[in-house]
Order: C-alpha cells, then sequence, then structure tokens
C-alpha cells in the first residue's frame, strides 16, 4: 500500500510559475524570471555580488539614518581630528577631524548617482546608435559604426580627463565625461544583436501588417537587445566606478566638501604614513562595490547570456 | 599543366591583392581614427571656458590689443580652417607651447615619455610572464584551487582601485618594512651621477656602469612594476584561461595525446602555441592600458612621466599640454591596437 513517497510536488506559487502552459503573457514573463532567478541563486558568488550592490542602495537611502556624524561639518580640531579607528569613530577621523565612517556612508550616495547616471545616459545613446545602424545597414551603418570605433579605439580614463579639463572639475561634468567615453560598446553589442534579428521572419511579418520603422526598432529590436545589453553596463559599472574615483583623486571630480571617495583617498595621501586609515577606508569602499557590481555583472550574464559564459 | 600553374599564380595574385586590400584597410582606419583623435581634442580645445586671448593679454587690455592677440593666435579665421591648421600643427608634431614650463609640448613629451615606457614595459613582462604560466595552470586543472585562485586574482584586479592599491603598497613595502624606495625614480643622491641618454634610467646607468645607482633606481621601480604587473596579470592570465580552454577542447589535442606525446608537450607546445595568437592582441591591449592607467600610477609614485605631466597641466589649466599628451597617449593606444590586430592576421592562416 505505502509504496515510495510521492515525489514533492512544486506548491501553489511555484506550479503557477513553473507552468508549461502559461494561461497570461505575464504568467509566462514571470515565470522565466523565477527560472533565471533559480538559476541566478546557484551561484553563491553572484549572490554575494547582489547583496553588496543591495547594501550599497540601503546604505545610500538610509545614509541619515545610518551616519552618527555630519559628512560635511568638521569636528573640534584640537580633540578629534586624525584619530585612529575606535569604538567612537569606526574609520577614525580625518585632517578636519570629520567622522571617516559617516563620510563613506554619505559617499556611497555619490557613487550610487554617478553609476545611475551614467547608466541612463549612455546606454540609450548606445542603444540607439547600434539599432540604427544594424536594422538600416548601408552606409548610415558604415558612418555610425566608424563613429563608434573611433571613440572605442580612445583611451578612456584619459578621454575622460580631457573632457573634464576643458569643463571644468565637478560632479556633473565628470558624469558627463565618462557617459561620453562608454557608450561606445553598448553600440556594438546592441549592433551585432539587432544583425541577428533583423532578417528574422517575425520582423518581415511586422513589416508586412505595416509597422513603421521607429516601432519596428523601438517595439520589437530594443526589447530583444536590452538584456546583453544590460549585462555588459552592469560589467561596466565597476569600471565606472573606478573612472569616476579616479577623476575624484586626481582632484576632477566632487569637489570638497564632498564626501565622494576617490577625493576621500586623495586626501589620506598626506596621512598615508601615520594616519593610514584615511586614505585605507574609503579605498576599501571602491574595492567592496566595484568587486559586488564585477560578481553580479558576472553572475548576469551566465543568466542572461548563456553563449557568452565561458 | 598550362591551367595549373596559371592557377597558382591567380592564387598568389589574389592573396597579394587581398594582402594589399587589408593594409588600405588599415591606412584608411588608422588615419579616420587619428582624425577623430584630433577633432574631438580640437572641439575639447573649442568649448574651454577659459578664453585663451584673456589668458595672453589679461582681462584689462584695450580692444585693439585683445583683437590683435586674437588675430595672432588665429581665433578670428573661420572654424573650418582654424581646423585645417591644428590638423597641419598636430600632424607635423606641433601643440604650441606649455604654459606652465614655456617649452614646446612635444619636447616637454620626449622628455618624459621615456618614464612611462620603461614603467609600462615592466609591468607588461612582469603580467605576461606571470600571468600567461598561471592562465594555463588554472585552464589545465579547471575547477580546482588554482582555477579558482587565478579567478579570484583577476576578479580583484578588475575591481580594485589602482591609485589606492598604490598607496598602500607603499605604506606596507615602504614606510612600514622599508623592502622598497618610495616615490621618484631615483634617489637624489644618485641623480647627477649618470648622464642621462635613452632617458630610461635603469639602462642609463647599467650602460654607464654606476651600479649602486642601478639598484637604487631597482628599488624605486620594484613596487609601482610589480603593481601594473598585477593588473596586467589579472587581465591576461583570465584571458589565457579562456583561450586555452577553447584549445584544450580541440581534436588535435585529442590526437596529440593519443599519439603518445607527453601531457607537458601537448600542453606548452601544441596548445599554448595556438592560444598564442589571440594572447598576442591581449598584451597589446593590456600595454596599452597600461599607457593609459600611468596617469593614476604616475601620481601616486610621484614618477615623473606623461601621465604626471598631463595631471599636473590639468592643475595649472595648460590646455596645449593636456591636448598634446592626450593625442600622444591616444596615439600610441590607436596604433598598439591596430598593430595587434594586423599581427593577429599575419600570425593566423584561418584569418587569411
Amino acid at each position: 500500500m505505502a509504496g515510495a513517497p510521492p515525489l514533492p510536488q512544486p506548491s501553489g506559487l511555484q506550479a503557477w510559475l513553473l507552468s508549461s502552459e502559461p494561461a497570461s503573457r505575464w504568467q509566462a514573463r514571470l515565470g522565466r524570471g523565477y527560472l533565471g532567478w533559480r538559476a541566478f541563486t546557484k551561484n553563491p558568488l553572484a549572490v554575494l555580488g547582489l547583496a553588496i550592490v543591495i547594501l550599497l542602495v540601503l546604505v545610500a537611502i538610509l545614509a541619515p539614518l545610518i551616519a552618527p556624524y555630519s559628512p560635511v561639518a568638521g569636528g573640534d580640531l584640537r580633540t578629534e581630528r586624525l584619530l585612529p579607528p575606535s569604538g567612537t569613530f569606526w574609520f577614525g577621523t580625518d585632517d578636519q577631524g570629520r567622522d571617516i565612517f559617516s563620510r563613506v556612508v554619505y559617499g556611497s550616495r555619490i557613487t550610487l548617482w554617478v553609476v545611475m547616471l551614467v547608466a541612463v545616459i549612455a546606454t540609450p545613446i548606445g542603444v540607439m546608435i547600434g539599432t540604427v545602424a544594424g536594422y538600416h545597414g548601408g552606409w548610415i551603418d558604415t558612418v555610425l559604426m566608424r563613429i563608434t570605433d573611433i571613440f572605442l579605439a580612445f583611451p578612456r580614463l584619459i578621454l575622460a580627463l580631457a573632457f573634464v579639463a576643458a569643463l571644468g572639475p565637478g560632479i556633473e561634468n565628470a558624469i558627463i565625461a565618462i557617459s561620453i567615453t562608454s557608450w561606445p560598446p553598448y553600440a556594438r553589442i546592441a549592433r551585432a544583436e539587432t544583425l541577428t534579428i533583423r532578417n528574422s521572419d517575425f520582423i518581415a511579418a511586422v513589416k508586412l501588417q505595416g509597422a513603421s520603422t521607429p516601432r519596428i526598432i523601438f517595439g520589437h529590436v530594443i526589447p530583444l537587445c536590452i538584456s546583453s545589453v544590460i549585462v555588459r553596463v552592469t560589467l561596466d559599472m565597476a569600471g565606472i566606478i573606478l573612472t569616476a574615483a579616479g577623476l575624484g583623486f586626481l582632484g576632477l571630480g566632487a569637489q570638497p566638501p564632498m564626501p565622494e571617495w576617490g577625493a576621500m583617498v586623495a586626501t589620506g595621501r598626506n596621512y598615508l604614513i601615520d594616519q593610514w586609515w584615511v586614505a585605507a577606508m574609503p579605498g576599501l569602499a571602491i574595492f567592496v562595490v566595484s568587486l559586488g557590481f564585477n560578481l553580479l555583472g558576472d553572475g548576469l550574464r551566465d543568466v542572461l547570456d548563456p553563449k557568452a559564459a565561458k | 599543366m598550362v591551367s595549373a600553374v596559371t592557377s597558382r599564380g591567380g592564387e598568389h595574385a589574389s592573396a597579394l591583392r587581398s594582402f594589399l586590400k587589408r593594409a588600405a584597410q588599415f591606412v584608411v582606419v588608422l588615419v579616420t581614427t587619428l582624425l577623430g583623435l584630433i577633432a574631438v581634442t580640437f572641439f575639447i580645445g573649442r568649448v574651454v571656458p577659459i578664453d585663451p586671448v584673456i589668458a595672453i593679454v589679461g582681462d584689462r587690455a584695450p580692444p585693439q590689443v585683445y583683437e590683435r592677440a586674437r588675430a595672432e593666435l588665429g581665433l578670428d579665421k573661420p572654424l573650418i580652417e582654424q581646423f585645417a591648421i591644428y590638423v597641419k600643427k598636430a600632424v607635423t608634431g606641433d601643440f604650441g607651447n606649455s604654459v606652465l614650463t614655456t617649452n614646446p609640448v612635444m619636447t616637454d613629451i620626449a622628455n618624459v615619455f621615456p618614464a612611462t615606457l620603461e614603467l609600462a614595459t615592466l609591468g607588461t613582462i612582469i603580467g605576461t610572464l606571470i600571468g600567461i604560466p598561471l592562465g594555463v595552470l588554472a585552464a589545465v586543472r579547471r575547477g580546482t584551487l588554482i582555477d579558482q585562485v587565478v579567478r579570484f586574482l583577476g576578479l580583484v584586479g578588475y575591481s580594485i582601485p589602482i591609485f589606492w592599491l598604490g598607496l598602500m603598497g607603499l605604506l606596507f613595502f615602504y614606510a612600514k618594512l622599508g623592502w622598497v624606495a618610495g616615490p621618484g625614480r631615483i634617489d637624489v643622491t644618485y641623480s647627477y651621477l649618470y648622464t642621462p641618454v635613452t632617458g630610461i634610467v635603469l639602462i642609463d646607468t647599467l650602460l654607464q656602469g654606476q651600479m649602486d645607482a642601478f639598484w637604487d633606481a631597482v628599488s624605486h621601480v620594484l613596487l609601482p612594476a610589480c603593481l601594473l604587473g598585477y593588473f596586467s596579470l589579472a587581465y591576461i592570465s583570465r584571458m589565457t584561461r579562456s583561450f586555452m580552454l577553447n584549445e584544450l577542447a580541440q581534436e588535435y589535442v585529442i590526437a596529440a595525446r593519443v599519439k603518445g606525446l607527453s601531457e607537458f608537450r601537448v600542453i606548452w607546445r601544441h596548445a599554448l602555441r595556438n592560444a598564442a595568437v589571440p594572447l598576442i592582441t591581449v598584451i597589446a591591449l593590456s600595454y596599452a592600458n597600461l599607457l593609459e592607467g600611468s596617469v593614476l600610477t604616475e601620481t601616486v609614485f610621484a614618477w615623473p612621466g606623461l601621465g604626471q605631466y598631463i595631471t599636473n597641466s590639468l592643475q595649472n589649466a595648460d590646455m596645449n599640454a593636456v591636448l598634446g599628451g592626450t593625442i600622444v597617449i591616444g596615439t600610441v593606444f590607436v596604433l598598439l591596437n591596430l598593430v595587434s590586430d594586423l599581427l593577429y592576421r599575419l600570425l593566423d592562416p584561418r584569418t587569411r
């Protein structure tokens, strides 16, 4: 009577998600998402990366609640200057008597701001140029890709430096400079994806229905390009953070007293030998956050773009 | 018989034609990219909010003086004409004078470039010599501890800010342990013991038999070179691993094993030799990246190279010097990219 225990049947929600006959479009999409999520969580490093990025976002949002002191107001210069890490000042204090932990916490806002803005500015530029070039082909393709190649051949940091030098130092100009130098890879990827989509039957079907070119590009081509572009953008985030921090370190990014991590490392340079924590702590924050983005990007690539995973 | 000969002749001719076509493409790409580079720097020079005329005559100069200075600088001409003049000058290596040093920018760059070259070359050598064996080992022992270590080293290399790692290196190896010398290229004590010939301190001191100065230079260059070497290693080992995995899955590897060749020979002579062709591209790219990264490293180590020259000029709003430096680094970068591409085509018969 009592045979082998029945295989655990996926219950309720899981069964609904994994249904092979989804009843609606969004059920199918959620199911795909769920499968992707399962593949993603199998990779512990990717989950660690996601955790770091979520932590960054939370810290940035809750900065006033987390930071015990003001990030910009100086402390008592006689008693609170360049103190080593302790129970009161977790990461020590800097030359102005400011709590470095509070500054690192608020600095996460600047880092997140830079990353988000660069993604919002550079990704659409790259995707537009890539899809238009790939879809139209011909001389439009040649011209757009030639421009892309020219930008791709430039050294990014040096070009960003020259742009910031021209526009004047400051966080906004640093963001513009980084965006100008980071769109070309996205254009390349979007074009490659478009070329594989362009001649497929469903595009021909949409064309026969009389859809306009912009409608085809926006409604049918871009949605299919977006996942590989997202992976590339995530993988680029670490590079963007490092470039922004490098500009800050050279004094060309965020200006004092803004608690930008790169600029904080530059301050710490003057006190390196005797007060190591001034430079060490913000640098560690840059490292952890860009490591998080790299791990997350690797994990996303494995899930969304199995072809590229090696 | 005759037809065979002509067909072989035809083959030669078509091979030659395809090579000439490649070479023509190469020249076109090089010229357009460099023109693009010059155009971008021209554009940057034009949007600078600092008025170059005011920088020379001062803001209280009478209008006539201002106009004359403007005409002397060629700023009254149409934009297209200005650009043509700019291109002509840039091609001949004339980037104007540096405001900071009053020398022609090109002279300054010629003085500082060897220092950058020295550092980037040493870094690439270190990165290649360690990175390739590490990558090969990681591919052969896939999934084992060594594979994890190489992956980890690569991830850290991609994530760590180079200027911060440099500072931490100075803190430990110079300040705490005293194993290496501090910032700079050579101690002041030794800096007059040799005459600069090549501009590369290590070679100059060695050629002139100044061994003390040579070892001092070595201890100065050690830390920054190892640092750059690490960044190049992170990239090279990762790419080596992926190329080797590709090669090891090929049938000729199985054939070589079946033939009874030793594992050592299969891996290092057969598989690596095939992976070596794309690796040349990777090494050239990593070299180009190190030249670019010099801006940050040289600032940290007070290394008097092109990177420090550019940052110093930046901080003094010396645009001629900044743009000249940008064009020089950009040109080297573009050339390295293209040469590696060309080498790849030359060495890999499959791409012909």
